[in-house]
């Protein structure tokens, strides 16, 4: 895979793109490039959606591939470079975004490779390729339309070229495999020989593009390889901390302990003479970094460096402090009332029975395998990162914000990401520190790399919260009557204050919305309450994947598993009878169920748990089956997860996400867990913040139940049902349930 | 000044003998396929062949490599992704990030020279290599399918001829 488009292309200023969009008549919206919370700001850009706007087909004339669109280059030897601008790290999105264009083109697969364009290429072309952030489950959701217009409007092209050559009605011409055929004449020709024809001819309007029925998809919609795993199996891939640069040094870094705290001064002459040490510079307020020739050279020589720090009135600030905090947030007089149905308040007391249960998540950190990195290069009048991103145009303005050039000459180079989990989107912090570095040693580029102890002490942290729930319960064990309140930490608050104005902030809410489409409640209850506290404090915090949905369904889903108990009613038999009003989520918890064996007997000592939630735009339901020994001690035998989201583009790749997200949910079910003591976190690497091994994998099987009638999201809506599943799980087992994650804390019988 | 036996080739580096061996695999020798992840042999991205068994590099200091000691990275496998694990791994589209991956092949790849044909027990205790990605119940799956298909071409694995050096 190539990493970049060697074509040199004009550069246009920003201003001039944004007029130009605003000009156009295609639908657009204006949107935010940039870390709103680290930058106070951003760079606001004009937006077009980007259907097959002419090419630079003149530019390809005579090269090796001709760019018959923005998507899609096709070589003389038929090799189809599908262009993908998200990012990849590891999710997947890569092939499947492919897949799609490839089915419309009607290539053949075995000749598909992919390139991805530079955020300045992106915006030299104004935004062609549509938005690069890659989070929220949207790589494939929200790029679809566009990239399947694109790739059918490459194959109207390339058919018109042929039927142009042969001087017959393109309506006589079919194609497959990229192969067309004038079945009267008993002609064919090749993708490889009309390409560079096709690329000098008008692009068909988008509007007139009829895409195809995904019942016919032969290309989408199947369990095709990957294709970027052979570089994978052999050390080929060069992440982006593995770049050499010519004339690099190495820069390793340390930021206050404690979070609002300051760098007061540093004793650069203490490790002035250790091996390889070229500068000991001051970053911003906060950090101080070591220039050296190798990275093991700064790192030790950081970890001797004398450093003083201010580290302020958040120095005080432990672990049980904020839990204080938060459980005041659970019955405090005002909250943000976000759904208010009835009267829950006056239902719960009057009902038959009462239940009720409060519940906590801690903060979490994101641990990509491969640690924060960025590598630099800066002189006065250009400045690159090499880096792993989930958002290269965030990359590409936080390096001209900090270097202080323009957009036009500043190049992000985004490389495969060793993992991302929200981690690596919107605040590239990294990105910001490297570029601060460079600045001061002109010409020489820099490569920085957080040691993992950095990468643990300095994240952007799941939010922490707790829950109390009450139900009343009537009669005849129907419940009547809910009431929710979250106290806790609200991301917006932290990255994007303005829509967690006065602590009324939807997104902490996540999954328990009204409106479809989104994250929906699934159940139907006639009184319903569900409040929000916002409870800030001073760690940094920001989307884990999955993000509130994670919380939110262990609340929800555990409190339901409570109150059936409760209500002496089946678990799933409880749900289904709330969720008669929402037949997507019904459908769901129906096929995984049955997949499950839902009822069936178990071996002896053996127990299931079931969960169902929605995110993303995408309907999920797990069910687990776990024992616990008489010491206490949890194994999870098989996880069955079942999604809908509505189109499955690669089987085998939502498969590989389930899988993957059974094994970030179980992780934080078990040992997921970041304190504070003295103002700061206490675990800094992986022998305190424990990570699931693969002794611990339960057996997992995928059940997708795609309906074909939205497009969904997979990466994150199939991690929020695995927690509560096991803890439900773990409650038929032992009649007690577990309230607090993780359960490394917890006695479970 | 070291002299190490890289993937079958002989290497002066210039180094302090407390350099971890991953350090001077990345920077002094070059070679990136080894990973950092932790620095405290808790992950093993970084792990590699000394002598055959697998190692976390990270936590050895070059200083206590012997002369005569042979290392194998990633890239010394073998030739053209031909090693059995490596076949398995692109089989079931193992990797998601990959980050980790380097490590878990020559984890995996160490298992089969010692023991051609573990149980699930056995899988459970030599693979313990984090993956963040959550791939391992495909590693698992991968690691039965190598030894499989090792056991078919008859007792390949680990033979001199899976060793040629690309590096």
């Amino acid at each position: 895979m190539k990493k970049t488009i060697s074509r040199t292309e004009s550069v246009e200023k920003v201003t001039k793109l944004t007029k130009m969009s605003k000009s156009t008549n295609l639908s657009r919206r204006k949107f935010i490039v940039g870390s709103a919370a680290a930058a106070g700001g951003g760079l606001a850009l004009g937006f077009q959606l980007p259907f097959v706007i002419k090419s630079a087909a003149a530019q390809s004339t005579g090269k090796a591939y001709a760019e018959v669109n923005a998507w899609v280059l096709i070589r003389p030897d038929e090799t189809c470079a599908i262009r993908i601008a998200r990012s990849e790290m590891g999710q997947g999105t890569l092939t499947g975004l492919a897949q799609l264009v490839a089915e419309e083109l009607e290539c053949d697969w075995k000749h598909v490779t992919t390139e991805m364009p530079t955020p300045g290429q992106s915006l030299a072309r104004k935004r062609v390729w549509g938005e690069m952030g890659t989070g929220g489950s949207r790589g494939i959701r929200t790029s679809e339309d566009y990239v399947r217009r694109g790739g059918a409007a490459a194959r109207i092209m390339l058919l018109q070229a042929a039927a142009d050559g042969w001087k017959v009605p393109v309506g006589e011409l079919t194609v497959s495999d990229g192969v067309i055929t004038h079945a009267a004449s008993k002609r064919t020709t090749t993708y490889g020989k009309v390409a560079a024809a096709a690329a000098k001819l008008p692009a068909p309007d988008p509007k007139s593009i009829t895409l195809k029925d995904p019942k016919s998809w032969k290309i989408a919609g199947k369990p095709m390889k990957r294709l970027d795993t052979a570089e994978k199996l052999n050390g080929d891939l060069v992440y982006a901390i593995d770049v050499k640069v010519p004339g690099m040094m190495c820069a390793a870094i340390k930021d206050c302990p404690v979070f609002g705290g300051k760098l007061v001064s540093f004793d650069e002459a203490k490790v002035a003479g250790r091996p390889g040490v070229r500068r000991v510079v001051k970053v911003n307020d906060t950090t101080v970094a070591v220039v050296a020739d190798t990275w093991w050279h700064a790192k030790t020589a950081l970890d001797a460096l004398p450093i003083v720090w201010d580290e302020g009135a958040n120095a005080s600030r432990s672990s049980a402090m904020i839990a204080d905090q938060l459980k005041e947030g659970l019955t405090a007089q005002s909250a943000y009332a976000y759904r208010k149905e009835g009267d829950a308040l006056k239902a719960i007391e009057g009902a038959a029975k009462k239940v009720e249960a409060v519940y906590s998540t801690p903060f979490l950190a994101h641990a990509t395998m491969e640690p924060m990195n960025c590598t630099v290069k800066f002189s006065t009048d250009k400045a690159e990162v090499w880096v792993p991103t989930q958002n290269g145009e965030a990359a590409l303005a936080a390096l001209s914000e900090e270097s202080g050039l323009p957009l036009e000459k500043c190049e992000v180079y985004k490389h495969t990401l060793g993992g991302g989990f929200g981690r690596r989107g919107g605040a590239q912090d990294y990105v910001r520190q490297a570029t601060a570095i460079a600045k001061q040693l002109p010409g020489v580029p820099i490569k920085l790399i957080w040691s993992r102890e950095e990468d643990m002490t300095h994240d952007f942290y799941r939010p922490i919260s707790q829950c109390r729930l009450a139900a009343g319960v009537d009669d005849s064990g129907k419940l009547v009557a809910l009431h929710v309140r979250i106290s806790g930490q609200s991301i917006n608050a932290f990255l994007n204050s303005p829509a967690a104005k006065d602590g009324n902030d939807d997104r902490q809410l996540q999954g328990y919305y009204e409106k479809p489409g989104d994250a929906q409640l699934g159940y139907s209850v006639p009184n319903l309450l569900i409040e929000y506290a916002m409870r800030n404090t001073h760690v940094p915090v920001g989307p884990w994947r999955g993000v509130n949905t994670n919380q939110n369904a262990v609340y929800m889903e555990c409190f339901m598993d409570e109150v059936a108990h409760a209500a002496g009613t089946d678990p799933l038999e409880f749900r289904r009878a709330l969720m008669q009003n929402h037949p997507k989520h019904l459908a769901v918890l129906n096929a995984v169920a049955d997949k499950a064996g839902w009822g069936k007997p178990l071996p002896a000592g053996v127990h299931r748990g079931i969960a169902q939630f929605m995110g993303y735009g995408s309907y999920s339901a797990a069910v687990a089956e776990v024992s616990v020994s008489d010491q206490g001690k949890l194994k999870v035998h098989r996880i069955v997860l079942a999604l809908n989201c509505g189109h499955a583009v690669n089987p085998d790749q939502i498969a590989a996400q389930v899988e993957g997200s059974v094994a970030y949910g179980l992780t934080a079910t078990l040992y997921g867990e970041c304190t504070v003591d003295k103002g700061r976190i206490v675990e800094q690497n992986f022998n305190t913040y424990e990570i699931m091994r693969l002794a611990e994998m339960p057996k997992v099987e995928t059940v997708i139940v795609p309906s074909y009638d939205f497009w969904g999201g997979v990466g994150e809506p199939t991690i929020c049902v695995v927690a509560p599943s096991v803890l439900n799980a773990i409650y038929a087992a032992t009649g007690k349930p577990a309230r607090s994650l993780p359960l490394k804390n917890a006695k479970l019988v | 000044m070291a002299k190490l036996n890289i993937n079958g080739k002989l290497r002066d580096v210039q180094v302090e003998s407390d350099t971890p061996l991953l350090w001077v695999i990345r920077e002094q020798v070059g070679l990136t396929g080894t990973k950092y992840g932790c620095g405290v042999a808790q992950c093993g991205a970084c792990s590699v062949h000394i002598n055959g068994e697998v190692r976390r590099s990270c936590s050895i200091p070059v200083g206590s490599i012997k002369a005569g000691d042979r290392i194998v990275t990633i890239e010394g496998l073998s030739a053209n992704s031909s090693h059995p694990v490596q076949k398995a791994w692109a089989a079931l589209d193992v990797p998601q990030c990959g980050y980790c991956q380097s490590g878990q092949i020559m984890a995996a790849a160490a298992l089969l020279n010692k023991n051609p044909n573990p149980s699930d027990k056995d899988i459970d205790e030599a693979m313990t290599n984090i993956c963040r990605c959550g791939t391992y119940q495909r590693i698992r799956a991968g690691v039965h399918m190598a030894a499989v298909a090792a056991a078919a071409k008859d007792g390949r694995i680990g033979a001199p001829a899976d060793r040629k050096s690309k590096a």
